[in-house]
């Protein structure tokens, strides 16, 4: 089952060309587990990166599931999600508990799904 | 793979519309010591893998300077998902516990509910690092002891060598078990929840 690990084989060329070259500035807003979801359909002549977000993001997905998906490592990944996100192509669902203590509430709604499972 | 275990994870491939809050937790552990074993019983995915990179400063790297390799590390994690309701999503992140994978943590894993540090118990001393550094943190974390069939230990001859602290929950299981992976992770938010209750002012009469 186990797959190559991501981003070991991709020359540095085609992360630079990937990520224009540019760095994370607003990119440091997603969290591993931030939920993204696609606000349009992926448009001919799109990045192909950015025409597999937001086919996999009809659906809430998490960025770490995008990064797997896509076999690049999670900070190129926060890269493209930027710029989608610069251009209103997909919205972002922040975790809502990034306290230490989590709140109460969702403590117990935690408690409650995994008895469910 | 049985065929009712991959049709229940097929089904559940895609996350519900309302899905809106991700929740994390680690389970951190020495090598092979059933990490991935554990995200994969109580995961609905199969594991995925992935990575991020990092500078040795432990900073976020995200400038391909140092994708292309220069004074930066990547460190490799695989990670499950368990759907726990229409709006919360847990996702569980299985990564190394050794001293030098410790400088990704701050920034990987921040805003986590909590850590299961999986020990072998013919290994213990490979957790010691894991441990001290959740302390130092604040990370509250559980011990949950693998049954790999060794000579058996008591709570107490285990929890002597962790030097553990007695409100830490100590629990034995088997990784491979579905119903006991789930048990450790509820072990673990019920010891936040007495966490948080301990830490929220009581209400003046
Ligand atoms: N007997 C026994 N074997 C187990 C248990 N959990 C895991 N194993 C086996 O131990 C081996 C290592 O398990 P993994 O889940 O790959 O361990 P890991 O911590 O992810 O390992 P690394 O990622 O390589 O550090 C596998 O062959 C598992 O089948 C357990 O509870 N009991
Ligand atoms: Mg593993």
């Amino acid at each position: 089952m186990s797959r190559t690990r991501p981003g070991r084989d991709d020359s540095p060329d085609r992360l630079y060309t990937l990520t224009g070259g540019r760095s994370s500035s607003g990119s440091d807003a997603f969290d591993l587990v931030t939920l993204v979801v696609a606000e349009c359909d992926p448009v001919p002549g799109m990045q192909s990166e950015h025409t597999a977000i937001l086919r996999m993001c009809q659906y809430p997905t998490a960025v770490v599931e995008i990064a797997a998906d896509l076999g690049l490592p999670v900070s190129i990944v926060r890269i493209l999600l930027a710029d989608l996100l610069g251009t209103g192509r997909i919205s972002a669902r922040h975790p809502r508990s990034a306290y230490r203590l989590p709140d109460p509430d969702i403590l117990e709604q935690v408690l409650v799904g995994l008895r469910n499972l | 793979m049985d065929s009712a275990t991959s049709d229940r994870r097929e089904t559940r491939r895609t996350l519900s519309s309302t899905a809106d809050n991700g929740l994390k937790i680690v389970i951190v552990g020495g090598f092979g010591v059933g990490k991935t074993t554990m995200v994969r019983s109580v995961s609905e995915i199969r594991p995925l893998n992935t990575e991020e990179t990092m500078t040795k400063a432990g900073e976020g790297v995200d400038d391909t300077d140092a994708v292309a390799g220069k004074n930066a590390t990547t460190v490799a994690f695989d990670f499950g998902r368990i759907t726990l309701d229409a709006h919360n999503v847990l996702y569980l992140f299985g990564a190394p516990g050794q001293e030098r994978f410790w400088f990704l943590w701050d920034r990987l894993f921040s805003g986590t509910l909590g850590a299961v540090v999986l020990v072998d118990t013919r290994r213990l001393a490979d957790s010691w690092y894991a441990i001290d550094r959740l302390e130092h943190h604040g990370t509250p974390f559980v011990v949950a002891c693998n049954d790999f069939g060794g000579p058996s230990h008591t709570a107490e001859e285990v929890r002597a060598a962790l030097d553990l602290s007695p409100e830490v929950p100590l629990v034995f299981c088997d990784a491979r078990s579905r119903a006991s992976s789930k048990d450790v992770l509820i072990s673990l938010v019920s010891h936040l929840q007495t966490a948080t209750l301990s830490h929220t002012p009581e209400p003046t009469p």
